[in-house]
């Protein structure tokens, strides 16, 4: 009886990521050096390689994997306010991606709920909004520094103008194909507006306003990091700045990896959301 | 007229032979036990107030010889507290404020500004200050200019150019105390290594740390006078210093002419050569500089000048050869530069590795002296006007007294026990061509490659 899906699954995947490293590993074996013949006191004053005439190595797995271990073992250490731990950088991010996100919610929801219910806002607008939609949130950076005179707002903002139309345009194409029918019926029954939208057409939007909500934290995420590596301070992205400064591919890596687990974690989050507002026709 | 020239003395000549300007000769200053920080305190005081009644040299003497010094005091003493506004002054102003936030850029031109945080500078005066390190000089100015930072670590021409709004909006700004002379070089790619005539680096890609810039104006100093263009024949961009070793090792870009620990730690990681210090092409070059607004100085002088003395004497502790290391290990941490220890020493103790198999020793590698000399601030402002940075007429003269604090450093300087040079200008030459200060438009005129 050949085994489940999920199993196999789980073995391909673990097969994927072995040959992965295995790979890595291989590309970064040590090269044979010619350390013969240097000065010993020029080999004190540079790294390893340079003292053979070549570039500094990109780290192997086993450097990574220390450095990882060496992070998540202490994540919230406070060595001065340049020096802090993973964790509390991770923090940092996550506080500013929810500010930023739940203000663009909060615009977002209402407004697109108002567009959708009137076709001739909606082609109003929609010029508007094709337009600020593909912005860079890099773009928004040095005119938010220079209008709101705060980094730490700058970022906020910057988070919240780049999730700000995903949800917005899914909620107003939500509320626009809600089913005649449905309005129908509710017309019917003579029901007020307000019940209408909270009772008929909220919950038949809801799906399309989920996955807004959905696609808008991936972008909220994706933005933060590149920010906080232009406004530096604190955040992960700082973080990653800081060892891009020091060359430090290891702790790069590390960064790396844990950005992607945070953003599949807020990802699930929503996912599990949107599971409970769903429905079937 | 030095600040610590006595006003009350209708025979003082107006120029004087001494660091403090209060004795005929540097002999005299030295023998003179009155020469004390007090006793300095209270000329200014006296000092500054008789020339506020008297703006003229000549009116002053008139009114001297007419009544007599004594007549003289006891009248403006009538009218003027002299004795109160003494004491609050050599005491020392209060700091209004003592929670200061102050960026920084992670290289060892703003060794005094970082240092003076973990060996307790800032402490000695009573301030708390938070060192933040800052992604880039946009950043730093456009955070400075926010007022999120009360002070700054900057590039010595930004001040200059925030004044005068070439690059951003024009507002007052003030430049202190310079940090470090020398301690930046010109760095290549390996692959260039037989390269080593200009001549031959047409093509070539260079990064500078930013527009407004020593590192700018000097590359484009060195490269014009090989006769090579700095606009047509080379390619000249603005890279923050930690992103440029890496942008080297990447290929894009083919030298730079940066600040350390950048062309050390290329060196390092086996990514460039050293190709020539700084110091070789100006010896003394001011590069950094601790900046504020006019704002801030005004409005907070006790925190500002406590702040300032803490960097002055940060400054000449920095100075001192048998410190270095000391400082080397204070300041390479990842809360600071965030560079391998080795690094940070090699800059500082001019013990270093070229990237070519040598090891050199130039103890003046980099060196650290405050003072911000007004002539600096004029050579710097032809260069730009040489480059097109500024238009129209300049008067550079009265830029640069605003915006370089000379006077101010020569007070805090004297008060904490240093020797102020005599002059606020200094004569200097740059590739063996001498700048006089006084003739900036001629000196613009001279040069055969120039934008204006």
């Amino acid at each position: 009886m050949p085994a489940s899906l999920t199993l196999r699954a789980g073995l391909l995947s673990v097969a994927i990521f072995a040959a992965f490293i295995g790979a890595w590993y291989l590309a970064t074996l040590p090269t044979a050096g010619s350390a013969a013949n240097v000065d010993p006191e020029y080999a004190a004053l540079v790294s390893g390689a340079a003292s053979e005439g070549q570039k500094s190595a990109f780290p192997t797995p086993m450097d990574v994997g220390g450095t990882l271990w060496e992070h998540l073992k202490n994540p919230f250490y406070v060595r001065g306010a340049n020096d802090q731990g993973v964790g509390i950088q991770l923090a940092y991010s996550l506080g500013r991606v929810l500010v930023g996100y739940g203000l663009a919610a909060l615009v977002a929801i209402p407004l697109g709920f108002l567009i959708g219910m009137s076709p001739l806002v909606y082609r109003a607008l929609d010029p508007f909004i094709q337009i600020l939609k593909p912005i860079s949130p890099l773009a928004w950076m040095p005119l938010a520094l220079y209008t709101i005179k705060d980094s730490g707002i700058s970022a906020v903002f910057v988070i919240f103008i780049c999730s700000l139309w995903p949800m917005l345009i899914n909620t107003a194409f939500g509320v626009a194909s809600v089913r005649k029918e449905w309005l129908n019926v509710a017309a019917t029954l003579e029901v007020g507006p307000l019940r209408k939208a909270f009772m008929v057409i909220l919950p038949a939007a809801a799906p399309t306003i989920m996955t807004g909500m959905r696609i808008s934290i991936g972008i909220a995420w994706l933005v933060i990091v590149a920010a906080e590596m232009l406004v530096g301070g604190t955040g992960i992205g700082y973080f990653v700045w800081n060892e891009w400064n020091n060359l430090s591919i290891g702790n790069i890596i590390t960064a790396i990896l844990l950005i992607g687990l945070v953003g599949m974690a807020l990802d699930l989050a929503l996912a599990r959301t949107a599971r409970l507002v769903a429905y079937r026709e | 007229m030095t600040l610590f020239t006595d006003p009350f003395d209708a025979r003082h000549r107006l120029t004087s032979g001494c660091a403090c300007g209060r004795h005929a000769s540097q002999a005299d200053h030295e023998a003179d036990p009155a020469a004390s920080s007090e006793a300095h305190a209270r000329g200014a005081v006296e000092g500054a107030v008789m020339r506020a009644l008297f703006p003229h040299d000549a009116t002053r003497r008139a009114f001297l010889t007419a009544v007599g010094a004594g007549t003289a005091f006891a009248a403006i003493n009538a009218l003027f507290p002299l004795a109160t506004a003494t004491e609050v002054f050599a005491q020392g102003l209060k700091p209004e404020k003592t929670d200061l936030k102050v960026g920084f850029i992670p290289i060892t031109c703003a060794t005094p500004i970082i240092m003076a945080k973990p060996m307790g500078f800032y402490e000695k005066q009573g301030l708390n200050v938070e060192v933040v390190k800052t992604a880039g000089w946009a950043v730093i100015r456009d955070k400075a200019i926010n007022k999120e930072y009360d002070a700054a670590h900057m590039l010595s021409p930004m001040p200059l150019a925030i004044s005068v709004g070439a690059g951003s909006n024009p507002i007052p700004w003030t430049m202190p105390a310079v940090e470090n002379i020398n301690g930046q070089a010109i760095t290549l790619a390996m692959k260039h290594k037989d390269k080593r005539d200009p001549k031959d680096w047409k093509g070539m890609k260079f990064a500078v740390p930013f527009d407004y810039s020593m590192h700018n104006y000097l590359l484009r100093y060195y490269l014009a006078e090989h006769g090579v263009d700095p606009d047509k024949d080379v390619q000249i961009r603005a890279v923050p210093p930690p992103e440029m070793v890496a942008n080297l090792r990447a290929d894009n870009i083919d030298g730079f002419l940066a600040p350390d620990p950048v062309n050390q730690r290329a060196v390092y990681d086996g990514v460039g050569f050293i190709h020539l210090l700084s110091k070789e092409i100006w010896d003394g070059h001011p590069c950094c500089a601790f900046s504020a607004s006019k704002q801030f100085v005004t409005e907070m002088p006790g925190t500002y000048q406590a702040l300032l003395k803490a960097i002055i004497e940060a400054t000449a502790f920095a100075q001192k050869p048998e410190n270095r290391k000391q400082i080397a290990e204070a300041i390479a941490p990842t809360n600071y530069l965030n560079q391998p220890q080795t690094v940070v020493e090699q800059v500082l103790t001019g013990t270093f590795a070229d990237g070519l198999g040598k090891v050199v020793k130039d103890p003046d590698r980099i060196a650290f002296d405050p003072f911000p000399y007004e002539s600096f601030a004029v050579w710097i402002l032809t260069q730009m006007k040489r480059w097109g940075q500024i238009k129209g007429d300049v008067d550079y003269a009265k830029v640069a007294k605003e915006v370089f604090l000379a006077t101010d450093a020569t007070k805090l300087m004297a008060e904490a026990g240093l020797t102020p040079p005599a002059s606020t200008t200094k004569s200097f030459s740059v590739m063996g061509k001498p700048f006089d200060a006084s003739k900036p438009a001629e000196y613009v005129e001279s040069f055969a490659i120039r934008r204006s």
